[in-house]
């Protein structure tokens, strides 16, 4: 049915409030990137002086060096992790309900709240590291979060801890989608259980490994709550992602341009990971609206 | 013969064993960050200090709870989290019950009319879910500014309902795309105009997405941290923001067991919500990731 007056006007705040706040927004602080607008925005142009500054910062160098590493072990660590529990869910498990609320419970939980438990349980003086030493294991060390080379993989521990559950509730739902009748014949055929799950089931699994990838790349670059809460981008800025970057540029250092030039940044890495996603998406649609 | 039934029972049954051992203790590891938590809420301070977080408490106390949520210093005055945990609720629920309202009306005109650029107002929503809130930060801050809404709960709830819009239209949007055709086509034959059909035949049979988007809100809302910070002062914080500046306040002693009670107070709403309902949880995170 064509829409009526009062259809359109009943969707429209929704696009005037995206479109201003998400859009408008996105073009302002575009347009701020190249201005000199340091604690508040003015309308001097100059150009990508911010960005050539921002490329030239060590700061900037190595928060996105962190995000590398973040990202790269986040998304395998979570993918591996995700893919062997569904996997194991997968075998026709008693209590699967059970199993599978203990590993999504904390996609839950607030990562201020989960980062807090984890500071201290990596913290050499009250946590693992002592508990290890209680039982005997007197030689253990584990102080990444306070050396400036690991703190790092400290955050990677926690968030894939956060999210792997995540990862394992989309690939369960794409095994409970994957067509029996193949593998039942493979099956048939003798093939050993390894196999079938290597040339059958994997696979067939394209979207669900699609998806994981896009959600995932994207959690990667936007972390930052998890940052803060567990080592504050310490120690001193050496857990620093392009997020805590943009806050500290523009919210402390008075440097405005220069923040709202690395949150340009941080948008292109996205739209670039989910961009072609949400075309997919949108495209395979059209038989509906 | 004997031998070799041994065997096969050893083949059949070793299999399941190392499968429930592994995902046993997987569950295990899962598990531990929030039995330390609540282990060492109920640990004097000393016993946190001297001994073992893994370890079970000794002289069992509720002190660090009462500490936690009525004395601990966040704001100016001790107040503990009490007025922060109210903050929250002052600020999730209005923005969980718009935001779903808002999406339920947008869901139902972008399957149910057709008009020119539908899709291009869908993928513009769709993006929206992913943007990097770090680019509108600052063009927001300025706007709370402008409307004297800066620093004060009305203002959070303003801002989670824009950036709310696009998963909750997206959640009814699927929901509605898979409605029975004929029962809106009949509908409309007795006559049924825009918002009798919506009221009377689309929303008293979306509940269940209804739950899945309230309870999807609830949890993102309640656990933001980033809006928080930005736009909140000492009167209006939300918990996130208050556990993170108890936790990371560098002055006084650290009171751990008062830490890990305050942030089992923070994360109870969120959990409990996911311990009543995990499959209406469960069906959100997928509708976010996947065509529903």
């Amino acid at each position: 049915m064509k829409a009526p007056l009062i259809a359109k006007a009943v969707l429209s705040p929704s696009v005037l409030l995206i479109g201003v706040c998400v859009y408008g927004y996105i073009a302002f602080t575009a347009w701020l990137s190249f201005t000199a607008s340091t604690m508040v925005p003015v309308t001097t142009l100059s150009g990508p002086e911010a960005y050539v500054r921002l490329v030239g910062l060590n700061n900037w160098l190595l928060s996105v060096k962190n995000l590398g590493i973040f990202a790269t072990l986040y998304i395998l660590g979570c993918g591996v992790l995700g893919l062997l529990l569904a996997v194991l869910i997968d075998q026709k498990v008693r209590a699967e309900a059970g199993f599978r609320s203990v590993f999504l419970y904390p996609m839950a939980l607030s990562f201020i709240v989960t980062g807090t438990a984890w500071k201290w349980l990596m913290d050499p003086g009250i946590g693992l590291e002592r508990s290890m030493h209680a039982i005997g294991w007197t030689g253990f060390a584990f102080g990444w979060v306070k050396d400036s080379d690991l703190a790092i993989y400290c955050i990677v521990i926690a968030a894939v801890w956060q999210t792997s559950g995540f990862v394992m509730a989309l690939f369960l739902a794409g095994l409970r989608g994957v067509d029996t009748e193949v593998v039942n014949a493979a099956r048939l055929d003798g093939a050993r259980a390894w196999r079938i799950y290597q040339r059958v089931i994997l696979p067939q699994l394209g979207a669900s490994f699609i998806s994981a990838f896009v959600i995932l790349a994207h959690m990667a670059i936007k972390s930052y709550d998890l940052v803060i809460a567990l080592t504050n981008g310490g120690p001193g800025r050496a857990s620093w992602l392009p997020s805590l970057f943009m806050y500290q540029y523009t919210f402390t250092r008075n440097e405005m341009a220069v923040g709202a030039a690395s949150a340009v940044l941080m948008l292109v890495a996205i739209a670039i990971v989910v961009v072609p996603y949400i075309l997919r998406e949108t495209r395979s649609g059209d038989g509906h609206g | 013969m004997a031998e070799r039934s041994l065997k096969t029972a050893v083949s059949r049954v070793l299999p399941r064993v190392l499968l429930y051992g592994v995902l046993g203790y997987a569950a295990l590891l899962f598990l531990m960050p929030l039995y330390v938590m609540l282990v060492n809420s109920v640990k004097p301070l000393d016993e946190i200090r001297g001994g073992d977080l893994m370890a079970w408490p000794d002289a069992f106390t509720l002190q660090p709870w009462h500490d936690a949520w009525s004395l601990a210093q966040i704001g100016v005055q001790a107040t503990g989290l009490k007025p922060y945990f109210v903050n929250s609720f002052l600020m999730t629920l209005p923005a969980v019950l718009i935001s779903t309202g808002i999406g339920a009306f947008n869901g139902y005109v972008l399957t149910q009319f057709r008009f020119r650029g539908a899709h291009l107002v869908f993928a513009a929503l769709m993006f929206s879910v992913f943007i990097p809130f770090q680019i509108v930060l600052i063009p927001m801050a300025r706007t709370l500014g402008l409307l004297h809404l800066a620093g004060t709960v009305p203002g959070l709830v303003l801002v989670h309902v824009v950036y709310g819009i696009g998963f909750t239209t997206l959640f009814f949007r699927n929901y509605y795309a898979a409605f029975p055709p004929e029962l809106v086509r009949s509908a409309r034959m007795d006559g049924a105009r825009f918002f009798r059909l919506f009221f009377r035949l689309l929303l008293p049979n979306s509940v269940p997405i209804i739950v899945v988007s309230v309870i999807w809100q609830f949890t993102n809302v309640w656990n933001d941290f980033l809006f928080g910070a930005s736009f909140s002062d000492y009167s209006s914080f939300p918990i996130t923001v208050a556990l993170n500046n108890l936790v990371n306040s560098s002055t006084g002693v650290k009171e751990y067991n008062v830490h890990f009670a305050a942030a089992f107070i923070a994360g109870a709403p969120t959990l409990l919500v996911y311990i009543l309902s995990g499959k209406y949880f469960v069906r959100g995170l997928m509708a976010g990731s996947v065509k529903g």
